[in-house]
């Protein structure tokens, strides 16, 4: 079956079968591994993107039900090219990856937390981030990369008014 | 424009003898000259080795040779020579190496070892490059080499003079090799980049999601791959609905493959290739196998626990160690504490799957592939493929997640037996489940204690029948229990025995192999001595590791593996940590405690106290965990290293918290996250410390040794807690309810 994405706000046509999930579109057809395979049930979250903005596993997402809801990948997540969001500059600022394969999972279940709840206690971020394994154990990290990232956004909109 | 090599003995011996390469003809590789009359190197770069580049823009690009899975050796080994060679981290570009150990030395990551086995020799090398650059600089400007130095990537002479790296390459690149006696390394004193926290080199590439990992490859042409194995380990293929299987869409091929019959290697298996990944996982779906379980289908973990637990109190199968009479120290013992500890099979569960991409054309095979140990890879695939070893290409990928199990190169070999069937490039991708029910595993175990006290409360006598698993006759890595290993050598009465359930099951080594479980059974049962004692748990542990300084190997004891054992760091570590720490300071309401543990392992000293509370309903909640370790002079890469301390408090208590696999007649029961929970950010500690102490010791690694005493300081902050004793892994299986 042919489908038009759109993807990290291009369009993109791929032809593939209905039940494939987006997780496989994007990495086999789409060419964009920042997507992660980790469990292929949901459990692990290292393929969290974003459709029309909230976080959604791609293993779980067969490409069929995608339709027109806007997908953002780890690829989309910079505000704009030789850019960094504000949790990637985190995450670069206090190294918090370890092997690196959970992080883009991580960073965009924390990124719609933090546009829904720009400073987050640490009970909010472990409620939001409970879905997504690390197996290196850089939790506390992960708490402190969207702390900071929370201050670098508050940081920006400062300067920016 | 040609470049040849020119040997010359005196130098290139020293040289290679320090950067761990000996053998005559390997000097090809690192002394790059021009040909004599010729011109300069190609491209005018400057090779004074295989881990340096100076490029004429004054570029320096660092090769790792290392095999990195997140343990940060790709940018603290580089750090180390960009430190000597004094050049700005920042203008450094480090490049992964292939596979090459003829060119770069051992290129095995594992044992904490990347750190130690190149440390000296990554000083001496960048400070080579270093010198030769200088010289570059004083041949010149005609000046004495003494009189210039480097300074950022630049030389500088008294004068003012000064030059870039990168217009020194091409005279650098015209001189010897000096001899390591004529290289002066920079003194820990003057280190810029050494001891401080640098971002991973990958950091740009992960947080944006760009290719880096062995799953992500993408070559032209390429197919993808699925091998369905017998869930009973080493299970054999009778017959499979193949005919069927290649109608399904997507898919090109299906086949069966014999195995070489190790259930480490080559096991028998069929194959479903197809044009995608979904497709191949699709159609394996609807794959329908017959196997022949063989005999493993006989083995059950319940049986072995049940069977050892009716011959605890009988002698073992073999005596590890045996000190003094503990028989009789025991029945004179004012005191006796006896117990039974148990820990299930665990898996490593790495969050990339195994994979392995592999190209097999004109006889030459291509690897790309996320290993530990890539000549293990070469060597299995040389002798069950007959693929000779000088006709493999291995392209070291980043790994998601090692913890030992990409020491395993079954993996690999899988992806090279495929792609000698497949006129393409292949990737083989493990399923989650695949890859649960598919591990090389960390060994269960049980031990049966007794311990003795006088009447002073010191701990006179200690006995442990030890079970364990094996393989083909010996215990599975990380199930083989040294005659020296803490508190062996240190009780004047002590018998250690060992009976083995020989099974068909694989094993394979999971971080600090043996010391991550015998730390967590031995400071859990020190702990119920001391309060036994009535005394404080690091008073206690303090007396019984004694006045003495150093612990000689064997010690006099039957066996003499281990080592040596530094009492006064293991002393020093102990204290420091406590007083870190806060120990005995702090008063905690009931519900609430700290315990304490230490441990040595892969030379590395570490003591470690948590603080947590347990809830009158049992949950356990870790509240502030403090780390104290001894790993030599100098820390490389702080923020790695401290990641790498922070990580292994959350594996430790992963590990201790939830996981345990059963294996009943010959397989692995659960199959995805879902039945094999791993711990997540809500369990882990509100906070966790790290301190480490600098001593006068060479630098060892720290990929592990942080991880032993993790599981007995929670315990033992568990029973301070609450007054329950965990003598069981997972916890999940332990009601710590208290009121």
């Amino acid at each position: 079956m042919k489908y038009t994405l759109s993807v990290n706000g291009a369009s993109r046509s791929v032809d593939v079968a209905p039940d494939t999930p987006l997780l496989w579109v994007l990495r086999d057809h789409l060419e964009l591994t920042g997507t992660k395979f980790g469990c292929g049930i949901g459990q692990c979250g290292a393929c969290t993107v974003h459709l029309n903005g909230v976080p959604a596993r791609a293993c779980m997402t067969p490409v069929s039900t995608v339709g027109r809801m806007k997908v953002t990948t780890i690829e989309g997540l910079a505000p704009a090219p030789g850019k960094l969001h504000p949790l990637q500059q985190a995450w670069t600022e206090l190294d918090v990856a370890q092997c690196g394969y959970c992080q883009p999972g991580q960073l965009m279940t924390a990124a719609a937390l933090l546009r829904d709840n720009p400073k987050p206690t640490d009970e909010d971020i472990d409620g939001a981030m409970a879905g997504n394994l690390c197996r290196c154990g850089t939790y506390t990290r992960i708490r402190q990369g969207i702390k900071r990232a929370a201050e670098l956004t508050a940081g920006g909109k400062g300067v920016a008014q | 424009m040609s470049t040849t090599t020119t040997p010359r003995a005196v130098n290139r011996r020293e040289f290679l003898k320090l950067t761990g390469l000996a053998g005559g003809g390997l000097a090809l590789a690192f002394q790059i000259r021009p040909a004599r009359g010729g011109s300069a190197p190609a491209g005018g770069d400057f090779r004074p080795n295989a881990f340096v580049r100076v490029a004429p823009s004054g570029a320096v690009t660092i090769v790792s040779k290392q095999p990195e899975m997140g343990q940060g050796v790709k940018t603290s080994l580089p750090m180390i020579i960009a430190e000597q060679l004094e050049v700005p981290w920042s203008s450094v570009n480090i490049e992964q190496g292939d596979f090459d150990e003829k060119l770069y030395g051992g290129q095995s990551a594992g044992g904490s070892r990347s750190t130690p086995n190149n440390y000296d020799q990554f000083h001496l090398l960048g400070a080579t490059v270093r010198t030769m650059l200088v010289e570059a600089a004083a041949r010149t400007w005609k000046v004495p080499a003494s009189e210039c130095r480097a300074v950022d990537g630049t030389v500088v002479h008294g004068s003012g003079k000064k030059l870039g790296y990168g217009a020194l390459a091409a005279t650098a690149a015209t001189l010897e090799v000096p001899a390591k006696e004529a290289v002066r390394l920079k003194e820990p004193k003057d280190f810029k980049l050494l001891g401080r926290r640098i971002a991973q080199v990958d950091t740009p590439r992960i947080v944006t999601g760009q290719p880096l990992f062995g799953l992500d490859l993408q070559l032209p042409g390429m197919r993808h791959a699925v091998y369905e194995k017998c869930p009973a380990f080493g299970g054999k293929v009778v017959s499979a609905n193949l005919d069927f299987v290649k109608t399904l869409p997507g898919v090109k091929d299906a086949f069966i493959l014999e195995g070489n019959g190790k259930v480490k290697e080559l096991n028998p298996g069929i194959a479903i290739i197809a044009d995608s990944t979904w497709a191949a996982f699709s159609a394996r779906r609807q794959l329908k196998v017959t196997w022949d379980e063989g005999k493993v289908a006989e083995e059950s973990w319940d049986k072995f626990v049940a069977e050892a637990r009716a011959k605890a109190a009988s002698p073992g199968q073999r005596t590890l160690r045996r000190d003094g009479e503990v028989e009789q120290a025991l029945a004179s013992a004012a005191k006796k504490v006896s117990a039974e500890y148990l820990y299930p099979f665990i898996s490593h569960a790495n969050l990339e799957p195994q994979n392995t991409t592999a190209h097999f054309r004109d006889g030459r095979l291509e690897v790309w592939s996320p290993t530990q140990v890539p000549a293990a890879g070469v060597g299995m695939v040389t002798r069950v493929l007959n693929i000779p070893a000088d006709k493999i290409t291995v392209h070291l990928t980043r790994a998601g997640g090692g913890f030992g199990r990409r020491i395993g190169a079954d993996y690999l070999v899988e992806a090279a037996a495929i792609a000698q069937r497949v006129p393409a490039p292949v990737k083989l991708t493990w399923s989650r489940e695949d890859d649960l029910r598919h591990d090389q595993y960390r060994p269960g175990g049980l031990h049966f204690l007794q311990g003795g006290l006088d009447a002073q409360g010191r701990v006179t006598a200690w006995k442990n029948h030890f079970f364990t698993f094996g393989e083909g006759g010996q215990p599975g890595s990380g199930g083989s229990l040294s005659p020296d290993e803490f508190p062996g050598r240190w009780i004047p009465n002590f018998l250690a025995e060992q009976t083995m359930f020989d099974t068909g099951w694989p094993m394979g080594p999971w971080r600090a192999p043996g010391s991550c479980v015998f730390s967590w059974v031995f400071h859990s049962f020190i702990d119920e001595l001391a309060h036994a004692a009535g005394r404080d748990p690091l008073t206690f542990r303090l007396e019984l590791l004694g006045t003495r300084d150093e612990m000689p190997a064997g010690g006099g004891g039957k066996g003499k593996q281990g080592g040596g054992y530094s009492v006064a760091r293991m002393r020093n570590i102990l204290k420091f940590t406590a007083e870190k720490a806060g120990w005995g300071k702090k008063k905690f309401a009931r519900g609430s405690g700290a315990g304490i543990a230490f441990h040595f392992s892969h030379q590395g000293y570490f003591a470690q106290v948590a603080e947590v509370t347990v809830s009158k309903e049992g949950q356990l909640r870790v509240d502030r965990f403090v780390t104290g370790g001894d790993v030599g002079r100098q820390i490389v890469n702080l923020s790695g290293a401290e990641n790498q301390v922070e990580g292994s408090v959350v594996d430790g208590l992963g590990a201790l918290l939830t996981q345990e696999l059963n294996i009943e007649r010959g397989r692995v029961v659960q199959g995805n996250f879902h039945e094999y929970p791993l711990i997540r950010i809500t369990e882990a500690p509100a906070k966790i410390e790290t301190h480490f102490l600098s001593t006068d010791h060479p630098t060892t690694g720290i990929g592990e040794p942080a991880i032993p005493p993790v599981a007995p300081a929670v315990c033992n902050a568990i029973f301070a807690a609450t007054g329950n004793r965990v003598r069981q892994m997972p916890l999940s299986r332990v009601d710590l309810r208290w009121t």
